[in-house]
């Protein structure tokens, strides 16, 4: 007893219990072991972000050296202060562990991550023999080059080297960009960019365009979405999932994928037999109208839309009525974030639903833009052998026969290049893209690189082209080096942007335009004299001109006054006038998936998500972190199946099954979704990474395993838009 | 700058989202995490243990397609008022690591005094609050991206949204710099705010009639800050805990997905 009390009050008067618990708090937490950020003066850097082709502004706050935090900057006429998930996550890129850190050459076998770190002067002159060589063998054509810029000096750059070096195989990552410049080409007649002015809107009707998913520029459409709820518009979404854009419009129109032609020419047929279109603009501006009225009346009646696209025929003829009466209505297209340039059926039925309410060059319509023509170098001159070798033809048949219209098309150059035997190709420069990624079937694409003895990539971060490349030139990041930025996709005003060195480089990186410079000095001869500039810097300088102070000052340069030429003077086919083409429609106008359905019951469809970036850039941790759990759990990726199919074939939430298309297979986790119709399966673009970093790195799987392009019989761009598939049960 | 109370009214720093405008593009989540340097890990899919101070939420209505409806909800911490301060953490917490500021009606979490006890966690209904079962590891060279004015948290501790606090420091030291007695509405906005490319978030003083969030929702002072306004509504108000954010919608559906309700009940 006297025991008991004993031990009782020496354990509560001893200060052991409470220092043992002190100490294991302390220990358990570890306080020092946790990192003390440096405190320091604050500074800011404003920028223009180019993790995709939307030319946002960002405002970098700084600690001393150090970037800290990426904002939107306030005063930008592209996002107002408003900023999306990637671009805040970009310091993760910039201090990540995916950066390359020198240049590189491969030792062991491709793919296998055996790299040597060698000098710059090692690194170019190992390329300029290989240049060297080929040129010596008169086959100066089998270097190809592949960019994700089309524009902007860097660019223009590369294509400059390949003119005068001799190769006409300069490719750009399409999308739907190239679709409405060849329906501008053939509609308004003029070689132009498509501008949407999207805030001066009353009615968005969408035919599958994400604008909440990162459709053109990702942050301008949020806001005008916004701008349109304040204003009390209307947005309709056309497409066969419940996007985040479907959810957010004020009617959401469940199609079967790939008909949207066919709704756009069901509304046509409306708006023609109703004489709801704009007469004014049809009568005196216009061409081709009575045979494309002829066509839609023939073929298009609500009865027989309604059959093709799942939509019922009173909801066609509702919807076109509300469309052709609203207040500056608007249609746009091009599926999710537009990445694949898609059927150009689409486009033309489209672009000719906003003639006919007569939006074209209007406030609150499509607008056509120039082509940016600050870069004013003088013409390159080639050679005897570079002329030789640009008399050959484009290895993805571009510009030639069917595709004279289309000037590069990256979808066709895996296939070109597996069908010919022997290596039409013996150098790849690939800058700004990773197409061993983001193209579709990249089986194939894979095998076609393996035809190419020499892939020199330019990426900053170790992607999966890079890692499957022989030799790395790593460029700075976009925070760390200058760069003109080419007019954000759909934006309706002339825009150029600076992206400024926000820190200096971290890394033995190098501009990819000092390279070129460099590579084109060391070749010698036309191809040196074609390079005047020293440096990168001094080019764009030089090329900037008068822009160049207030692109330091503001960082970037618009042109508001712009307006687009009137009716009388916009339109340059013979006619001078708009024309109702039939051309994409004469083809089929419905680009099938690739498959049977009898083997291949299901359809598979790819969607984006403004979380998962899929384009070359991948996700950074930030970013994946936000991936929800019925996506992405652990390593496996969820695909979207209706209950009503799950049912069928016997399938619960969160079960295993195996996913087969005509191109390929992988197991895959169910997800119940109300959002999609029975019979089709919706999977993530974004994921399924095998290079980057362990935060992303094989994680789910790349939807690209599992579908392949389809040839649209127009333009010969890629206008897949999903595949026919089959569940089945593990 | 020391505000002496007697002068200046006490704030009430509020939240209003409006899910009509939100998009679930989840930008108001980075950019909390890059502003309170909150870490990450290999594998974030199990989201019980996913550090993440604002979340958004995905509801559904529940109806077969095609009659689907969806609805993402961001949930940062409600910096619950209760009744006079007695926020469900604040009460339950023995450390005092949690506190009710009655200048600012900000939620306080002092990660030093935290001991990791977790009670705080079990008495937040919003899920708002997370644990660092793991010492945050940062890949060689991304701890330069921390930012100093927020102390990055250690292994055992408990943490959570904090209404960008710091901003509100930092504020008040320009102003005091600046010779000014008082900050506006525009001077202390928190990250995700800033960031939302939507538009849909707008904070500011409940208290004062002049900031926008008091006249969106025009918080009842009689019934605990009930909105006035029909189409405002706040998560689990049935609950009492009085929380300082807001949300707007025009749906029927998502105000009631807001409250647990019965299947029958009105």
């Amino acid at each position: 007893m006297s025991l008991g009390i004993g031990v009782a009050a020496g354990t509560t008067l001893s200060p052991l219990p409470w220092k043992v618990t002190d100490d294991l708090s302390i220990w358990t937490q570890r306080w020092p072991w946790t990192p003390v950020p440096e405190d320091g003066e604050t500074s800011h850097v404003n920028s223009v972000c180019t993790l995709c082709p939307g030319g946002c502004g960002i405002s970098v706050r700084k600690i001393n050296d150090r970037a800290v935090k990426i904002e939107g900057m306030t005063d930008s006429q592209i996002n107002d202060g408003g900023i999306c998930i990637l671009g805040l996550s970009g310091l993760q890129l910039l201090y990540g562990p995916t950066r390359i850190r020198s240049p590189l050459k491969r030792m062991g076998k491709r793919g296998s991550g055996k790299w040597e770190p060698i000098s710059w002067e090692q690194a170019i002159s190992t390329v300029v023999q290989k240049l060297d060589e080929l040129r010596s063998q008169e086959r100066p054509h089998a270097v190809a080059c592949i960019s994700g810029q089309k524009n902007g000096t860097v660019a223009e750059l590369l294509k400059r080297f390949l003119t005068t070096y001799g190769s006409p195989n300069f490719m750009h990552v399409p999308s739907i960009q190239d679709s409405y410049e060849l329906t501008l080409s053939m509609m308004n007649g003029v070689q132009a960019m498509a501008g949407i002015d999207v805030e001066n809107a009353g009615y968005v009707l969408s035919f599958s365009s994400g604008t909440l998913e990162g459709w053109g520029s990702p942050v301008r459409m949020f806001k005008a979405n916004s701008k349109l709820r304040d204003n009390k518009g209307k947005m309709v979404q056309i497409e066969s999932r419940l996007s985040n854009t479907a959810a957010k419009a004020d009617k959401w129109i469940p199609i079967n994928p790939g008909t949207e032609a066919d709704l756009a020419l069901g509304l046509a047929y409306v708006i023609v037999q109703e004489a709801l279109y704009s007469r004014k603009f049809v009568e005196n501006y216009s061409a081709g109208f009575n045979q494309f009225k002829a066509f839609v009346i023939n073929g298009y009646s609500p009865n027989k839309v309604a059959n093709n696209t799942g939509v019922d025929s009173s909801i066609i003829i509702a919807l076109a009525r509300d469309f052709a009466k609203a207040a500056n209505p608007l249609a746009i297209c091009g599926r999710g974030q537009g990445d694949t340039p898609g059927p150009l059926a689409e486009f033309v039925a489209v672009h000719a639903l906003n003639a006919l309410v007569g939006n074209i060059n209007q406030k609150g319509g499509i607008w056509s833009l120039p082509e940016p023509n600050y870069i004013r170098w003088p013409a390159a001159e080639p050679d005897e052998t570079a002329k030789q070798g640009l008399r050959e033809k484009r290895i993805d048949g571009a510009g030639n026969g069917a595709y004279s219209h289309t000037r590069s098309l990256l979808n066709r150059f895996p296939e070109a290049l597996n069908s010919q035997k022997g290596d039409a190709i013996k150098v790849l420069l690939v800058s700004a893209a990773n197409p061993l990624y983001t193209l579709p079937d990249t089986k194939s694409i894979k095998k076609a690189i393996d035809k190419i003895p020499f892939v020199i990539s330019f990426s900053s971060y170790m992607d999966e082209t890079a890692r499957y490349s022989d030799l790395l030139l790593p460029n700075h990041t976009y925070l760390e080096r200058f760069e003109d930025v080419v007019q954000p996709a759909g934006f309706h005003q002339p825009y150029i942007g600076l992206s400024k060195p926000v820190v200096k480089p971290l890394y033995l990186t190098r501009h990819t335009g000092d390279v070129v410079i460099a590579m084109a000095r060391a070749l010698k001869g036309n191809i040196s004299r074609a390079f005047p500039w020293k440096s990168y810097d001094e080019c764009l300088k030089q090329t900037l001109g008068a822009k160049l102070n207030s692109l330091m000052a503001k960082g970037y340069w618009i042109d508001e006054k712009y307006t687009p030429p009137t009716w009388a003077k916009a339109f340059k086919k013979t006619s001078k006038k708009f024309e109702f083409t039939l051309t994409p429609f004469k083809q089929p106008t419905r680009v099938l998936p690739k498959g049977d359905a009898s083997t291949f019951p299901l359809l598979l469809i790819p969607y984006d998500s403004v979380r998962l970036a899929n384009d070359r850039i991948g996700d950074p941790p930030f970013m994946i972190k936000t991936v929800e759990d019925t996506v992405l759990k652990g390593k496996d990726v969820f695909v979207e199946v209706n209950p009503k199919t799950a049912e069928e074939l016997k399938l619960a939430e969160g079960k295993t099954a195996v996913l087969t298309t005509p191109t390929g297979k992988a197991n895959v986790k169910i997800h119940l979704f109300d959002g999609i119709r029975p019979g089709i399966i919706a999977m993530p673009k974004g994921l399924g990474h095998n290079a980057y970093d362990k935060f992303l790195a094989e994680k789910g799987i790349n939807v690209n395993d599992l579908i392949s392009p389809v040839e649209d019989a127009t333009s010969g761009l890629d206008a897949a838009w999903g595949i026919r598939a089959m569940l089945s049960k593990l | 700058m020391k505000e002496d109370p007697n002068h200046i009214k006490a704030r009430k720093f509020g939240m209003i989202i409006d899910l009509d405008k939100c998009t679930g593009c989840g930008a108001c989540m980075v950019a909390c995490m890059s502003e309170n340097n909150v870490p990450f890990k290999e594998d974030e899919s199990n989201k019980l243990d996913s550090i993440t101070w604002m979340r958004v939420y995905k509801v559904t209505n529940g109806k077969p397609y095609p009659d689907m409806e969806i609805c993402y909800i961001p949930r940062p911490c409600m910096h619950c008022e209760g009744s006079h301060g007695h926020s469900p953490c604040v009460s339950v917490c023995p450390a005092t690591a949690t506190d009710y500021d009655q200048a600012t009606g900000i939620v306080s979490q002092i990660y030093t005094r935290c001991f990791g006890c977790r009670y705080c966690m079990a008495a937040c209904p919003y899920h708002a609050r997370y644990f660092n079962w793991w010492d945050p590891v940062w890949p060689t060279g991304m701890e330069q991206y921390l930012s100093p004015n927020v102390s990055p948290r250690m292994r055992g501790v408990v943490e959570k949204c904090t209404f960008c606090f710091h901003r509100y420091q930092l504020a008040k030291d320009r102003a005091f710099y600046e010779g000014r007695k008082t900050i506006e509405e525009g001077d202390y906005q928190t990250a995700c705010t800033q960031a939302c490319p939507a538009g849909a978030i707008t904070f500011g003083d409940l208290n004062n009639p002049h900031h926008k969030v008091n006249q969106l929702v025009e918080p009842d002072p009689k019934h605990n800050g009930r909105p006035k306004n029909p189409n405002a509504f706040r998560l689990l108000e049935r609950l009492g805990t009085n929380p300082k954010v807001y949300y707007l919608t025009s749906r029927e559906w998502v105000k009631r997905a807001g409250d647990n309700y019965l299947k029958n009940e009105d």
